[in-house]
């Protein structure tokens, strides 16, 4: 419907029928033919006289009639002319302009409906520029025309065939309370089918009955959208239910709605809370997986972690630039090859700096700590001098965009169900090979007992490269995730380390379980206390607690049951 | 001492605390001069040189990593800072007796803790005794539960990354992002002029050399034994007997305390203080100054203070760019290939020099030897 936004022109009512000379209009009613008295405010709209221009665009713009539409949105924009044909002055919609050597030509599309008007050869006529008469539209004109396109769209919104849109519009309407929709929203919830539309329809319907004058309609408003759990409406219920000019009957059913839905949103905002817990739960986890398994196996706290999972997030910028260069039609599914290929990038630069440094450094950790920091340094750097310091653009896939509402006003959005996935599936991959697999096996037997293990015959320095590599991959996967919720810049991995640390300590070396206890529990502490004391002082009141548990557990949450004093 | 380490400490203190005041005092067409600007930035290093002395005393030898040093730093800094803007008084842009940043803030009332610190010897107390308290608290409660070694690292390195994060905030009253600055005076004496900055330098070498003569009787006595023992292997330690914990708290609160003090005499020289001095990368970095000097050897963090220091504030102005490189570079090459550092492989180097000359050494020489050497030769 919006499609003529860009382009057209309209031509009168009057269309040029099959007429042997181009640009010959004729009375002769065409499919894009009105009706006599739409026909005459076709042409008034063309009128000098801007009162009767005006008259005319609101009696058209009443009549509800959906191929008024393109009309009024091209005179908005100034793409409507008259064209004078054999004495015969008909409004017409101008198309996008076409050069010809000198001549600058425009195609020609009926006043009425937007239909493209032919010539004599069947063809669309051409007609140049200079040949029409500008329709101006004035100021006052403009602005009157606004709410009677915006009145038109969002009727056909409401039919449109994406239930976001239907829902957006319905809103949309709602909170313009215009009673003139109410019809339109009638008619549309009769034969709406989604259920989320359905609710916005109907939370619309009694935000409008809530505007009415009427106060039995009023507090019927007031109450249904008590039932509706309506968020959208708890500010202007507070203010009727406050506001003492209002009969006591409306007050009262305002006040009833408010407290109605004030105790729904401390349902939806439990919820809410709980699932943003478990989102960042599964982003600490995601991150934690490879510092622990590392940790526990050789010692080695790697402070290049959130540098390899910077590089991860490069990585899927990378990726995406050239699905964009070389494969644009199936852009959307960038992400999916971005996926191994920011595995692959972090584990790779991890091998690097295993066989490269850290091999050199065995059994002496706190120098380990300090040169993976110097790493760190040096990826940051090179990722600022190479993409530059600011942030670069990923642009979430189509599929990962929007969110399951799964009840009134709570909303799951995809990109943070997909991260809360992925960290299940990397744990319960890490579950497998971990504990059904020969290489898991050995890696297990390494982080237990190293000498007892080399003296076995396991390739201790081999299966340490292996799973330091593994480390970095996971930690390369954890970059590409979260490119689909924050910033990617050089510094991504800063934001997160010092928590996705807290984790490992917290948890223990080693041990699954304990890494996911550790942080889901530090996930989940940080966002039951930020709404009360703000995220730095949550930081901080985290930091306490971790400090006092490890008092406690100094090995963490489970630690490797030995009888070394060092342990 | 023995003499030759007292002659060449009382020519180094001759060298930094007379000659270079009085070629800044020389008339400034004198070819000899050196700029106030440049005795400035020597300040300033030689406060760091305090502060890394503290790191080389619990990292050199007690063997503990504190990615935290940076908070202690701050506190000091920022006890001082308080101070300073006290005694701004009405001077500010807002002719207001609160500092500038109170009044942008529109806090009516000087908090209750900014009070104590109108008096200058409140201050140079709390300079001490801040750092010297959070030290105690936080050493109390990670040692006693015997946390070490790299769970160590981690948590004083989330002390600075909370910290950080808690002095940014405007709502903690200390001038939040911005910090503190705009000093006028300092106990009465203008900032802006050469002979207080002269006063401040001379201050500052004096502490140092204090600083120096601490660690060196802490690393010098039985107690240095011990700590040494500890960083070799703490369980031997606790089972002969000693409390492992004590110590280490000990050199913590004494680390902590050379770097509160370290920040008081960075304040006045810079003539500002902010949040980005105490977090997580300045700490770290502070931690590279001994490790490049070499650790374990005093002599070492002092050198590796001024010399990354300077080499920080040469690169950072001609190629901005470089430094982080140089900086991950620089842990690199030391961790790899120089773990004693600077003044460690110079002695190494001297050593393997002496030995040759003596003809004592017979085939291929132990390293491993020589490097024990070397470090137990410094503190005693």
């Amino acid at each position: 419907m919006l499609e003529g936004a860009r382009v057209l022109l309209l031509l009168l009512a009057l269309l040029p029928g099959a007429v042997a000379v181009p640009a010959v209009a004729r009375a002769a009613p065409a499919p894009g033919t009105a009706a006599p008295e739409i026909a005459k405010q076709l042409t008034d709209v063309a009128s000098k006289d801007p009162a009767v221009q005006e008259a005319a665009a609101m009696a058209l713009g009443k009549t509800g009639n959906r191929k008024i539409l393109p009309l009024l949105e091209a005179l908005r924009e100034g793409s409507v002319y008259v064209h004078v044909s054999r004495g015969i002055r008909g409004t017409v919609i101008v198309g996008d302009k076409v050069t010809d050597g000198e001549r600058t030509l425009v195609p020609l599309f009926s006043a009425y409906g937007r239909e493209p008007v032919t010539g004599a050869d069947g063809k669309p006529l051409l007609v140049e520029l200079s040949a029409l008469e500008e329709v101006s539209a004035g100021r006052s004109l403009r602005l009157a025309l606004r709410p009677l396109i915006d009145a038109f769209s969002g009727q056909s919104q409401l039919a449109n065939p994406d239930p976001g849109v239907r829902r957006a519009a319905a809103t949309k309407m709602g909170n313009a309370g215009d009673a003139a929709a109410t019809p339109a929203l009638a008619e549309a919830l009769g034969r709406e089918t989604d259920r989320w539309a359905r609710h916005a329809m109907e939370e619309a319907l009694a935000l409008i009955g809530l505007r009415s004058s009427d106060d039995a309609a009023r507090a019927g408003g007031a109450a249904r959208l008590g039932s509706l759990r309506s968020v959208n409406a708890l500010d202007r219920l507070r203010d009727i239910a406050a506001d003492s000019s209002t009969a006591a009957s409306v007050r009262q059913a305002a006040g009833e709605a408010v407290k109605r839905i004030e105790r729904w949103s401390l349902v939806t905002t439990t919820l809410e809370l709980a699932f943003q817990g478990l989102s960042l739960s599964s982003i600490l986890l995601l991150m934690a997986l490879g510092l622990a398994i590392v940790f526990g196996l050789m010692g080695v706290i790697n402070m290049a972690h959130g540098e390899l999972m910077a590089l991860g997030a490069y990585a899927t910028f990378v990726m995406q630039g050239w699905f964009q260069a070389h494969l644009p039609g199936s852009f959307d599914y960038y992400f999916l090859a971005a996926l191994p290929f920011s595995f692959a990038v972090a584990a790779a630069a991890g091998l690097v700096l295993e066989r490269g440094v850290i091999r050199h450094l065995y059994g002496r950790p706190l120098e380990t700590l300090l040169l993976t920091w110097g790493v760190s340094l040096i990826i940051q750097q090179g990722l600022r001098l190479w993409f530059g310091a600011a942030n670069v653009d990923v642009t979430a896939p189509r599929w990962l965009s929007g969110g399951i509402p799964v009840m009134v006003g709570v909303q799951l959005p995809y990109n943070r169900l997909f991260i809360i996935g992925l960290a299940a599936v990397c744990v319960a991959g890490m579950y497998l090979l971990l504990f059904r697999t020969a290489a898991g096996l050995r890696i297990r037997a390494v982080t237990q007992n190293r000498g007892m293990a080399a003296c076995l015959g396991v390739p201790a320095r081999r299966v340490d490269a292996f799973t330091f590599a593994l480390g970095a991959g996971l930690a390369g996967l954890a970059g590409c995730a979260l490119t689909q919720i924050g910033n990617v810049g050089p510094e991504l991995g800063q934001n997160y380390i010092v928590d996705s640390f807290m984790v490992v300590v917290t948890g223990g070396v080693g041990k699954l379980l304990g890494s996911i206890l550790a942080a889901v529990g530090i996930g989940g502490l940080n966002k039951i206390i930020e709404p009360s004391l703000g995220a730095v002082y949550g930081k901080v009141l985290i930091l306490v607690a971790v400090i006092l548990f490890i008092q406690r557990r100094p090995s963490g949450l489970f630690a490797v049951k030995g009888r070394h004093a060092d342990a | 001492m023995p003499t030759r380490e007292r002659w060449a400490f009382l020519a180094a203190g001759t060298v930094l605390l007379v000659v270079l005041p009085v070629l800044n005092a020389l008339p400034a067409e004198s070819p000899l001069r050196i700029g106030d600007f440049t005795l400035n930035l020597f300040g300033k290093f030689l406060a760091y040189a305090v502060l890394a002395l503290g790191i080389d005393l619990i990292w050199g030898y007690a063997g503990v990593l504190s990615l935290g040093h940076g908070v202690f730093f701050g506190l000091g800094a920022y006890a001082m800072g308080m101070h300073l803007m006290l005694e701004i008084g009405t001077q500010g842009v807002y002719r207001n007796a609160l500092p500038d940043f109170m009044v942008w803030n529109q806090v009516t009332e000087l908090p209750l803790f900014w009070r104590p610190f109108h008096s200058g010897a409140f201050t140079l107390l709390a300079v001490v005794a801040v750092p010297a308290v959070v030290a105690f608290v936080f050493g109390a409660l990670a040692f006693r539960s015997r946390i070490r070694g790299v769970y160590f690292s981690i948590i004083t390195q989330a002390l600075a990354l909370s910290a950080w994060l808690m002095f940014n905030r405007n709502s903690l009253n200390l001038g939040g992002t911005n910090g503190l600055s705009g000093f006028k005076t300092i106990f009465g004496f203008a900032l802006s002029e050469p002979g207080t900055q002269r006063g401040l330098y001379m201050a500052t070498v004096l502490c140092l050399g204090g600083a120096y003569l601490l660690c060196r009787g802490i690393t010098g006595s039985p107690a240095g034994r011990v700590l040494l023992a500890i960083r070799d292997s703490e369980t031997r330690v606790l089972f002969s007997g000693y409390s492992p914990a004590a110590f280490k708290l000990f050199v913590f609160v004494v680390s902590a305390s050379l770097a509160g003090v370290a920040g008081a005499l960075y304040v006045p020289q810079v003539g500002i203080i902010t949040p980005a001095k105490i977090g997580v990368l300045p700490s770290i970095e502070m931690i590279v100054w001994v490790a490049v000097g070499g650790r374990g050897t005093l002599l070492g963090a002092v050198v590796g203070a001024v010399g990354v220091s300077w080499l920080q504030s040469v690169l950072t102005t001609s190629y901005p760019d470089l430094w982080l490189l140089v900086l991950g570079g620089l842990f690199i090459a030391v961790v790899l290939f120089f773990p004693d550092g600077l003044v460690g492989g110079a002695r190494r180097l001297l050593g393997r020099l002496e030995a040759m000359r003596r003809g004592a050494l017979r085939g291929r020489p132990d390293t491993t030897a020589m490097k024990d050497a070397a470090i137990e030769r410094a503190p005693r």
